[in-house]
């Protein structure tokens, strides 16, 4: 959620039950722009919060002039000290795959890649490193997972210019009531992987300035996302049942929108049992 | 006319405009037209005037007709055009008309095109979110019988309502909690609730999220003498079922051997449910999809739905009467299993600081049944930083759920011999006598929870380092991911936000299909062998005729032997 609209946006999200404390509220709302200006943002978002067993982290993520960009991801203990965090690299999502359970809360914390699984500790130990894993790289893994999976944004709020820079809409104006209904109408804000897949019939009806991402139509397994109205129709309010705790909110046909993850950074894998 | 006559499609009548004819310039000229020259006396192609009436009017009948052609394309004629122009122009008279003649022009062209009353028109649509605003400004008036609430209020020393704002602002503190109106809207609910049922005290329980709607769940004692003893018959009804079911088995298993053998087996007597007002049924729940809807009561929970809800992990889909389908089969509705998956939690989560509550009577302090438990007034709250240092501080004021799905351990195989007095012989099963199950008395402390693999049971903190002698203390179930406590001075409450399962380590695996039923035990009688052969059943024929004949010697022989 866009930092200026972060006290609005939790009363939208709050239908969850997870939110923040005013202490980190306004913590933030300090933090946040100070953020902007040291590190030369063009926006700020909050991502959320990961609850450790013993701490948690907040996570604030910036964006430059193209907003389809790699973006930069910043977490702290305590929403006041930030640091920065490193892009997320393959070893390091392969490697955070194998790791299950609880964050432990302490970024220094090392988690011993031998008891979790044999195999991976080897190949780590081939390639000339020490077989643990650092908690903070399982932090920037776990982060790029989410948003690769389900950070979503609404059709026509973003769109790709000519020259293939990613700019806000400003003419969106939000969606209706009876799109907002229809998981069609929302995006993954990532790279697209099934847009080529599509038949050429399909294409003709895109828009390639708004459709150039994928819709969460076709998200396997089906039935992953839990759409609700709530306050009467007034909010939509999208949650992941994939990770739990990530929600999202639109009010329809206002500019508002916005995603935040309240959990505790861990995969859903039980999906299709519970559907 | 602003088209040039060039390029005038429309076939010109010969009388039409002669001065249009000449510009054109086509040839031969006929007598008439003025190329010809000839029968036209001083005539001018640049004069307007045809000195014959007669063809004068023809000439204004053509033209006429020419500017009310319809146009293939819109529909519209020049004529109507002209004069709606006109009309507009008189009508509203605006300045420097001939300036802005031609957006005049295209806005009266425009206006053609607005349906000015269509008999159709569109139902306004109504959006959902009115009628949800209808409910919930229901919730704001306020019931009549203001003078009843108050006679209630004087016979009984606490409030029915709990004060579901004073408990929202302490868990905002740690960042848990709904916004501030919908906790308003369903404090007004629970008082709808109590105004409607006979309540004797009533908490706001938490949320448990849905698919499609998300449910509010309110945890209340029912006044006594007020519960439905609809229940009890039906216990009733089972039990006398299935003593007749037995009775006719036995009777049939003796005369009837024709028809197909009745299978013996006899299904585990199902464990009975805890009676209402003690154990997992110690409480009465209310949901409601949205503060402003009506609440809905759950039935009480029987033993085999906590055992199969142990076993299956479903997402709700936030309507009570949908079916749960899952292996092993759940017995019930989701309203069940809601109310399996409350009464779990609540037992495995609701906390109170250590000697707040005490028991009733030392005595019972000892018994494996203490189930009540009373207020302390000589409780003295630790400090906010004791309750989170240690976890000793807290202590559960719900017994446990055991492994049967009961608080209170029953021998199953003891009840049911009391009601089948025909069976005795075949119900002592020797190597079936089940332990008794203990667990962990009434109130004990979280810090004697297990922790699943590295990670604790609970993660206690404080809800601000900042500001430390008005911070609260707050603790959070890792087993119940959305179970949450506060305690600050003597006040204390637990809440749940969450979609109402526990936290595994490991992956979720259902239960595997049980393995095929044994067969009918063989035996020599229904072994299969082969026939003998024709040789074979000569021999043993030769064979037992020889065996015949030794033994008529021998009583031959021995015959004799007794004469002598």
């Amino acid at each position: 959620m866009e930092a200026l609209s972060v006290p609005a946006a939790l009363e939208l999200v709050a239908g969850g039950g997870a939110g923040l404390s005013p202490e980190r509220r306004a913590a933030l709302g300090t933090s946040l722009p100070l953020l902007q200006r040291d590190y030369r943002f063009e926006r700020v978002w909050f991502w959320g919060c990961i609850q450790g067993v013993r701490g948690a982290y907040y996570i604030a993520e910036g964006l430059g002039p193209d907003r389809a960009a790699p973006r930069s991801r910043l977490y702290s203990l305590n929403c006041v000290d930030w640091s920065l965090l490193t892009p997320a690299t393959k070893e390091m999502l392969a490697l955070a795959e194998q790791v299950k359970g609880r964050f432990q809360g302490d970024p220094s914390f090392e988690y011993h890649l031998a008891e979790i699984n044999a195999e991976a500790a080897a190949s780590v130990i081939e390639s000339g490193k020490e077989p643990v894993m650092k908690e903070e790289a399982r932090l920037i893994a776990t982060i790029e997972q989410i948003d690769r999976a389900v950070g979503i944004v609404p059709r026509g709020a973003f769109v790709k210019t000519p020259l293939g820079s990613v700019h806000e809409n400003r003419h969106f104006e939000g969606l209706s009531l009876v799109e907002a209904k229809k998981l069609s109408s929302y995006f993954h804000f990532t790279d697209p992987v099934n847009l080529k897949n599509k038949t050429l019939l399909e294409k003709a009806n895109l828009d390639p300035s708004t459709d150039f991402l994928d819709s969460l139509e076709h998200d396997i397994p089906r039935g992953s996302w839990s759409i609700q109205l709530e306050k009467g129709g007034t909010v939509v309010v999208l949650r992941s049942l994939l990770w739990l705790g990530l929600t999202f909110y639109h009010v329809p046909m206002t500019k508002q929108f916005g995603y935040v993850y309240f959990g505790t950074g861990e995969k859903n894998l039980d999906l299709p049992f519970m559907l | 006319m602003d088209r040039p006559p060039e390029l005038d499609p429309s076939q010109e009548p010969e009388g039409a405009d002669l001065q249009d004819a000449y510009e054109r310039g086509h040839g031969p000229y006929q007598p008439h037209e003025p190329g010809y020259g000839l029968d036209q006396p001083g005539y001018n192609p640049y004069e307007d005037e045809i000195p014959d009436p007669q063809a004068r009017m023809l000439a204004v009948k053509n033209a006429k007709a020419y500017l009310l052609k319809t146009s293939t394309k819109s529909g519209l004629n020049l004529y109507d055009h002209f004069a709606n122009i006109l009309t507009k122009i008189l009508d509203e008279q605006p300045t420097n008309t001939v300036d802005i003649i031609e957006n005049i022009s295209k806005d009266v062209k425009w206006a053609q095109f607005r349906k000015k009353m269509d008999t159709l028109r569109d139902e306004p649509l109504i959006p959902p979110t009115f009628e949800a605003a209808e409910k919930c400004k229901a919730l704001f008036v306020k019931q009549g019988g203001e003078e009843e609430h108050e006679g209630v209020e004087e016979e009984m020393g606490r409030p029915a309502l709990p004060n579901v704002m004073e408990v929202a602002f302490y868990f905002e503190q740690a960042g848990i909690g709904l916004n501030k109106d919908e906790s308003y809207y369903i404090f007004l609910a629970l008082k709808n609730l109590i105004d409607v049922q006979p309540i004797q005290t009533c908490r706001f329980w938490g949320k448990i999220l849905g698919l499609e709607m998300n449910y509010i769940i309110a945890e209340v004692q029912l006044r006594e003498g007020e519960e439905e003893e609809e229940t009890g018959e039906e216990g009733e009804g089972t039990t006398a079922e299935e003593e007749k079911e037995t009775g006719e088995d036995g009777e049939e298993d003796e005369e009837k051997e024709a028809g197909p053998p009745k299978s013996t087996y006899k299904p585990p007597p199902p464990i009975p449910k805890e009676p209402n007002g003690t154990g997992t049924n110690k409480y009465v729940y209310f949901v409601c999809n949205e503060p402003g809807k009506p609440w809905v009561k759950l039935p009480p929970v029987t033993p085999t739905q906590i055992v199969c809800a142990r076993k299956i992990k479903k997402f709700f889909t936030g309507w009570l009467d949908a079916p749960i389908v899952s292996f092993p089969p759940f017995p019930g509705n989701e309203a069940n299993y809601l109310r399996a998956q409350i009464a779990r939690i609540s037992a495995g989560t609701h906390v109170s600081p250590t000697g707040f509550y005490q028991f009733a009577d030392e005595e019972e302090e000892e018994e494996e049944g203490a189930d009540t438990y009373e207020e302390n007034p000589d409780f003295e709250p630790p400090p906010v930083a004791e309750m989170v240092e240690s976890l000793a501080t807290w202590a559960h004021h719900v017994k446990g759920i055991l492994k049967q799905g009961r608080c209170v351990w029953i021998n199953p195989v003891q009840k049911s011999e009391e009601n089948e007095e025909d069976d005795e012989e075949e119900e002592e099963e020797e190597g079936e006598e089940q332990q008794e199950e203990r667990g962990p008395p009434l109130l004990t402390l979280i810090s004697e929870d297990e922790g699943m693999k590295d990670i604790p049971a609970w993660t206690t903190q404080a809800s601000t380092n900042l500001i430390p002698e008005y911070s609260v203390a707050i603790l959070q179930s890792n087993r119940w991911p959305g179970a949450y406590a506060f305690a600050s001075g003597g006040k204390f409450e637990n809440i749940y936000f969450g979609w109402g399962h526990k936290y595994s380590p490991e992956s979720y695996t259902p239960e595997l299909p049980p393995p095929a039923e044994a067969e009918f035990p063989g035996g020599p009688e229904i072994t299969e062998t082969v026939d003998p052969t024709v040789e074979e059943e000569m021999a043993f024929k030769i064979a037992q005729e020889e065996a015949l004949a030794e033994a008529e010697e021998e009583e031959e022989e021995e015959e004799e032997g007794e004469d002598d």
